[in-house]
């Protein structure tokens, strides 16, 4: 049987020791009524050589095309040692650490990560990672709600230019517990939100603010006056940010006055592939005030009973497994394998690397957009300044577009129609580093000629 | 310990190899001067052989499967297949983009339908959703559909989740995030749930009872029909909580107990590795009457194709529990583990993981160790209290845990449940030899002789690892969570 390494002699001797005469009689204190002896709609076992046959030939079916999407989930180059060393088997089949001293090695790990993160989004403290950047929005708000003693109010303000998907998400995740979400809509020349439109809305008392940077668009908004706009108002900020951009974008942490008070979003493109959508790397870093109500594993430094330095989970008084019913939150597992990687990414790339990476992004996205704005009734949709993705508003449907382009395996980008009404000729489109100027003139060239079809076709 | 990244940084020191070139400036020259960073982020200047020594040489300070036996009870630490690794890293699956189309995605959306079918198969339940990411999350989602259940029939009296005092604490937790109250029961000292105290818990207020079967004292619940019939008649809904599904995997179905939604871990009972903390994934199943409200998105197939169902067609659905679909490489690491075991396979977990657990439970008894309750039958665990050795020698279970790390074992779970004093948990799997589960009882047998005659040597494990026990009080009152740098 699969990975059972029992003989007859072992079973024999197990089952006289523990004095009975069959396996069966194991399950003896199972109403017998409830006990089944077959699984018929499970497909017969297959051996590894057959297994990989069957995978490699699905794989195959999806290997394809020159991606241009962005929108939360982005294709950066990952040098090999990132997975060489964060899928050693020791990284890769521990459990969550427990054991300190049976573990320092991961724990150390998160500890840069840690470190790592903080500094990145200029905040304090970083948690060792949550899902997703999605839930961990989420688990942002509902940790804002309780860190801001001073508002009694359980209401939070969304602009719609948060991703559409993480604001689903958060609908999920925090609308059980009696939390009021205020959409805040954008300017509809400028794709934005502003201090001035947002203070027309927003009457009644709230807790939070989230602010994205850059926003789903990719354009850049005006984060100090809304950070300090909410300051005055006694909120806290929440904001999301793609941390790769990071590398030249203001860190939240430095945001108005006196900066963010929580910084999360998703880690992904430090170093984990696309993978159809996960695992991914939801990460949370924070001020020193609002530690106490951070969500998820916290890794800190200690020393041992020799006086020398360690590190081990802390602050395990606000986790599920003591508080139950009172904890910050349900979670346990977390994505510790992804926050591997992203460190290992993270040290390969160094702040030189990272700009690198964060301006070539920018730069061949840019290139892009000149490129196809050039082409008869390609325009870009907002005015202002966009950084590493960009809306293109094209002279007829997108998702049409998207179709056309695809069947020349080209991934042209993320049609705004289903999440925006009214965008429906609108495509979010994302160069990294990845792309050539050679990719990026097969794009125009394969836009073109959809257009074109389309212009045929009526 | 050794040195941090950070303390290995040299100015300008870099890996030129990782750096794109075909780029104009190392600057966003056409953004505005105030949306730009001025600050240095602290990442390490190093080469990449530093990068490539420091992490490898930091992985070997770790206990993981594939180094050591990891009776972590409650985990279930099986061995992770490779194979499993190699299939799901295949470039068609990892290139895919989670927005890309679904005709271009039909080999993935494949593997996601047939484990969606398989978990049907083995759970008994009537449709499943592989979304939730970890078993907290599938927690959430079940408890979520439980309410929008109650909701559905414009039932808004029912406030409270039950929940037995053995729960694991995602349980409570996780109800808590739902907007319910928790009520806690007490479990009998034969390990079943006590009847009666049910019976006066209920109530028109019941929302639901969230229960791990085998529980986590590692017995079953012989009355699971009579609870099931209890909480159903009162209006509620019973959750199962997939963390012990080793112990019965093809043998009982929760379905066929009578549960109306649970969650399955499969880094746990389908081999995923779990990461040193994770990624983990937790799908949930449901039976008919949760159907409509399963999280969004899921397979459907029609002819022969694959494609999403959103809350565009699942109008009632719970909704979304992340930006796109999950974590789809745990879950295609799962399927392939599924196809290997093939419906033979699957009862042969269950009666291994047992077999182990029940010839240990029963060698521990014979060598004198105090059994947690021993006229049981174990299920896929087990628990033994050093409450004896505490009181006598001043030993406790975390100096045993301790001392097993100097033997090359990783710990059992500790102190949980939080209902048996002195506890250890332990599991041994299905994919352990009988050697090493009696070197491991061996060992044990001679720690408990240590804290008869040499109790220094347990209260002051470890004494091998790179560190000797740590300092968890320091820990928490002089918070240190990053490094700063001393310069």
């Amino acid at each position: 049987m699969p990975f059972i390494p029992h003989t007859e002699n072992d079973v024999h001797a197990m089952l006289e020791t523990i004095g009975i005469r069959s396996i069966n009689e194991l399950f003896d204190e199972i109403p017998s009524e409830l006990l089944i002896d077959q699984l018929p709609a499970i497909p017969k076992a297959l051996n590894e050589m057959q297994i990989a046959r069957l995978m490699k030939s699905r794989a195959k079916q999806d290997e394809n095309s020159l991606c241009f999407i962005g929108a939360g989930a982005y294709e950066h180059h990952i040098p090999a040692a990132v997975w060489d060393i964060a899928g050693r088997v020791e990284y890769m089949t521990a459990y969550t650490p427990y054991q300190p001293e049976a573990s320092q090695g991961e724990l150390q790990l998160l500890y840069e990560y840690q470190t790592m993160m903080a500094s990145l989004t200029g905040m304090d403290v970083s948690n060792a990672s949550l899902y997703d950047g999605a839930s961990a929005v989420a688990e942002a708000i509902l940790m804002a709600i309780r860190s801001n003693r001073q508002c009694q109010a359980k209401r939070v303000l969304i602009p719609t230019t948060l991703n559409p998907l993480y604001r689903k998400t958060i609908q999920t995740i925090v609308s059980k517990q009696a939390i009021e979400l205020i959409d805040v809509p954008f300017d509809e020349k400028t794709g934005r939100i502003t201090v001035e439109a947002i203070d027309k809305i927003v009457t009644q008392e709230f807790a939070a603010l989230v602010i994205p940077q850059p926003n789903f668009f990719g354009l850049l908004g005006d984060v100090d006056a809304l950070t300090d706009w909410a300051h005055q108002r006694q909120a806290l900020v929440v904001a999301v940010v793609n941390p790769m951009t990071l590398a030249l974008l203001k860190e939240p942490g430095l945001w108005g006055e006196k900066g963010a008070d929580i910084a999360c979003g998703d880690a992904q493109p430090f170093g984990i592939p696309l993978s159809s959508g996960g695992p991914y790397l939801g990460f949370l870093c924070c001020k020193n005030e609002h530690v106490r109500q951070m969500p998820g594993r916290v890794v800190g430094k200690t020393t041992d009973v020799d006086g020398k330095t360690g590190y081990l989970l802390t602050l395990q008084a606000r986790e599920q497994h003591i508080r139950r019913s009172k904890a910050t939150s349900n979670i346990c597992s977390n994505q510790g394998l992804m926050a591997v990687a992203a460190t290992i990414y993270l040290s390969l790339l160094g702040p030189k690397g990272l700009k690198r990476v964060a301006a070539a992004s920018h730069q061949k996205t840019m290139l892009l957009a000149e490129k196809a704005t050039k082409l008869k009734g390609v325009e870009v949709l907002f005015h202002g300044h966009y950084f590493h993705e960009i809306v293109l508003q094209l002279p007829q449907s997108a998702k049409y577009i998207v179709q056309e382009m695809a069947d020349s395996q080209i991934e042209a980008g993320l049609a705004l129609g289903d999440f925006y009404p009214g965008l429906d000729n609108a495509l979010l489109v994302c160069c990294t580093e990845t792309k050539t100027e050679e990719d990026i003139n097969k794009y125009i060239e394969c836009l073109k000629q959809a257009l074109k079809n389309k212009t045929f076709s009526k | 310990m050794s040195q941090l990244i950070f303390e290995q940084s040299q100015p300008n020191r870099c890996a030129p190899t990782q750096m794109p070139f075909d780029f104009i400036s190392d600057k966003a020259v056409d953004l505005p001067e105030s949306s730009l960073r001025t600050t240095k982020p602290l990442l390490p200047e190093v080469s990449e052989s530093q990068v490539v020594r420091h992490y490898t040489n930091l992985s070997k300070q770790l206990f993981s499967v594939d180094t050591h036996f990891y009776p972590l009870g409650s985990c279930t630490m099986k061995y992770n297949p490779h194979i499993m690794h190699q299939l799901a890293s295949l470039p068609g699956f990892l290139n895919r983009h989670p927005l890309s189309l679904e005709e271009h995605g039909q080999g993935f959306l494949a593997c996601l339908f047939e484990l969606q079918e398989i978990l049907k198969a083995v759970t008994g339940m009537a449709g499943v959703s592989l979304t939730p990411m970890a078993g907290a999350q599938g927690e959430f989602a079940g408890i979520a559909m439980i309410r929008k259940y109650h909701e559905s029939r414009h039932d808004h009296e029912r406030t409270e989740i039950i929940v037995p005092d053995s729960a694991h604490g995602t349980n409570p937790s996780s109800a808590t995030m739902c907007g319910y109250t928790v009520k806690e029961i007490p479990t009998l000292s034969n390990g079943d749930l006590d009847l009666d105290t049910l019976k006066k818990a209920v109530g028109p207020q019941t929302a639901g009872i969230m229960l791990t079967n085998p529980s986590t004292l590692g017995v079953f619940e012989r009355h699971i029909q009579k609870v099931a019939e209890i909480v159903h008649n009162a209006g509620g809904l019973l959750y199962y909580d997939g963390a012990n599904l080793n112990a019965i995997l093809g043998k009982v179905r929760p379905g066929d107990m009578n549960f109306d939604v649970m969650h399955i871990n499969l880094h746990k009972t389908f081999g995923t590795p779990h990461g040193g903390g994770g990624p983990g994934a937790g799908p949930v199943a449901v039976n008919k009457r949760l159907l409509p409200f399963l999280p969004v998105p899921y397979v459907e197939k029609a002819d022969e194709d694959y494609r999403w169902i959103t809350e565009t067609k699942a109008t009632q659905s719970i909704g979304q529990l992340s930006a796109f679909m999950g974590n789809a490489g745990v879950l295609l690491r799962a399927y392939i583990y599924t196809r290997l075991l093939g419906p033979e396979g699957m009862p042969r977990v269950a009666e291994f993981a047992c077999l182990n657990s029940n010839y240990m439970k029963k060698r521990f008894e014979q060598l004198g160790f105090n059994v947690d309750l021993p006229e049981r039958r174990a299920s896929h665990e087990f628990i033994i209290s050093m409450k004896d050795q505490a009181e006598r020698y001043h030993v406790t279970a975390m100096d045993y845990a301790k001392r097993l790390l100097d033997y090359g074992y990783h710990a059992p779970t500790v102190y949980f449940p939080l209902i048996v004093p002195e506890c250890m948990l332990i599991e041994p799997t299905e994919t352990e030899t009988k050697e090493t589960l009696d070197q491991f009882i061996d060992t044990m047998e001679k720690i408990k002789q240590e804290a008869m005659t040499n109790p220094e040597i347990v209260q002051k494990a470890p004494h091998t690892t790179p560190l000797k026990r740590l300092d968890a009080v320091k820990a928490a009152r002089e918070l240190n969570l990053v490094y700063t740098p001393t310069s």
